[in-house]
């Protein structure tokens, strides 16, 4: 199963420990994760469920291409890395 | 007279009470980071702090026991747009966002309606719990009302909600202040609104265009709670003045030494009297002269005292932003921070000030705990 992971940076506002999910995309593998955790959902998803504008989201070490449908595609030992963008500052 | 006093800052929140060596710092939350806002609750005598964490979205923050302890509630969302909707912003013309990018006003309903409170946001929506702020709503008459389409930023890049005003006759009866959207008004709960700022003047519009209420930027709307109908605003282009509940708004020029800037109080018992802190207009945005004051009118805006005692005169550049000046439930006690991490408080109403901080982050709110 993928697996996904979340920057320090985010764990000092909300808990978002290392997890393994059933997924075939990072849509998937997102719904998955925050399946019952809405207040971690909002800090790395806006309303429209896209990654905020200061979000960055890697697989296996490679930026994704579809940020606002995360249709970007999952193998079964993908690693999914959510960080802070340093657009941001 | 209030003894405690919550001050938003760019890296954190700091509580400030008043003791016998007067105001000094009793506690601070969120170090660190981002607070824009906080709001106490005189009915359950509850925080709410909201917070922008930059990256991670606008969040907000709530406290049962005084500020001892936080627990995260859900922020205001906004709604999916209609399928096939697609509206655009009036200036640029490009597709309108809804998405929450800042709270902008916090404020509790009338005492009659325990666990109500307001929040005004960017974009332009207007939000209401019912449970005290755990869960929130979208005012969808306001939201949908066509000419709420034709808000547009003012400083900022998207339009929003900086004033929220309960009318203490009537809960029902409630004003917002938008920048740049004018002043709108309900009378039955948020059920239907209309705009009210007939009056006032947009100098930055076309010539034809300067007087419709629906492009006016008050910076700030204060209302005097003894006598609701006589209301305030701190306007880019000036300071306008309502006596009729904001049916109509009259312009009160010739303060020195500006009539420029984002605050303002209204005195709670006497309608007379109202506190501005003026700044040079209004592509600088620095104290004339280099000299903190604060203009007071006692008279309802005949006359105006340039207050200075206890304020930096010489090579100050503060500025004090729309929710960065406050005053007590007794009229006489005021506080004020500025983007430079400055804080003065007055318990003379304004005619003395001593300095709390001189170097706290840059200060968005200023806000007392009135009585329960």
């Amino acid at each position: 199963m993928p697996t996904v992971r979340f920057t320090r940076n985010l764990q000092r506002h909300v808990s978002c420990p290392t997890e393994q999910v059933p997924a075939r995309t990072l849509r998937e593998a997102l719904d998955a994760y925050f399946a019952g955790r809405e207040l971690a959902r909002d800090y790395v998803l806006d309303e429209r469920g896209t990654l905020r504008k200061h979000m960055a989201a890697f697989i296996n070490g490679r930026q994704i291409e579809d940020r606002r449908h995360l249709s970007d595609p999952l193998d079964d030992d993908a690693v999914i890395d959510i960080v802070q963008s340093l657009s941001g500052g | 007279m209030s003894t405690r006093c919550h001050v938003s800052t760019r890296k954190g929140l700091f509580t400030l009470e008043r003791g016998s060596q007067g105001w000094e710092i009793a506690r601070t939350s969120f170090l660190g980071d981002n607070v824009t806002l906080a709001m106490h609750d005189p009915r359950s005598g509850h925080l709410l702090a909201a917070l922008n964490h930059g990256h991670f979205g606008v969040k907000l923050q709530r406290s049962t026991d005084g500020g001892a302890t936080w627990h995260e509630v859900p922020a205001p969302k906004y709604p999916d747009k209609p399928e096939g909707y697609t509206p655009k912003t009036p200036v640029e013309g490009t597709p309108a966002d809804w998405s929450l990018k800042l709270i902008w006003a916090l404020a509790p309903g009338g005492p009659d309606e325990p666990g109500v409170i307001w929040c005004g946001t960017l974009p332009g929506g207007l939000f209401r719990s019912d449970d005290g702020g755990e869960s929130w709503s979208l005012n969808r008459p306001l939201w949908d009302d066509p000419r709420r389409e034709e808000w547009f930023g003012g400083g900022a890049d998207h339009p929003g909600i900086h004033s929220v005003l309960v009318d203490p006759r009537d809960s029902r009866h409630v004003k917002v202040g938008v920048s740049c959207g004018g002043v709108w008004t309900t009378r039955d709960g948020g059920g239907s609104w209309e705009p009210t700022a007939t009056g006032m003047r947009a100098e930055f519009m076309p010539p034809e265009r300067q007087f419709e209420p629906n492009v006016q930027d008050p910076h700030m709307v204060a209302q005097c709670l003894a006598n609701p109908d006589v209301l305030w605003v701190q306007h880019h282009n000036g300071i306008f003045k309502s006596e009729d509940g904001a049916r109509s708004w009259a312009e009160i020029t010739g303060v020195q030494p500006s009539t420029f800037g984002f605050a303002v109080a209204a005195h709670p018992r006497d309608a007379g009297t109202a506190w501005f802190v003026p700044a040079v207009k209004d592509e600088t945005r620095y104290p004339a002269e280099g000299r903190v004051v604060v203009t007071r009118t006692r008279d309802g805006g005949r006359t105006f005292q340039t207050l200075s005692a206890g304020l930096p005169q010489h090579h100050a550049y503060d500025l004090v932003y729309r929710h960065a000046l406050d005053v007590d439930d007794t009229g006489e006690v005021l506080a004020f921070g500025s983007t430079t991490g400055a804080l003065w408080f007055s318990s003379d109403g304004g005619d003395s000030w001593q300095t709390a901080a001189a170097h706290l982050p840059p200060i968005y709110a200023v806000r007392f705990e009135q009585p329960h």
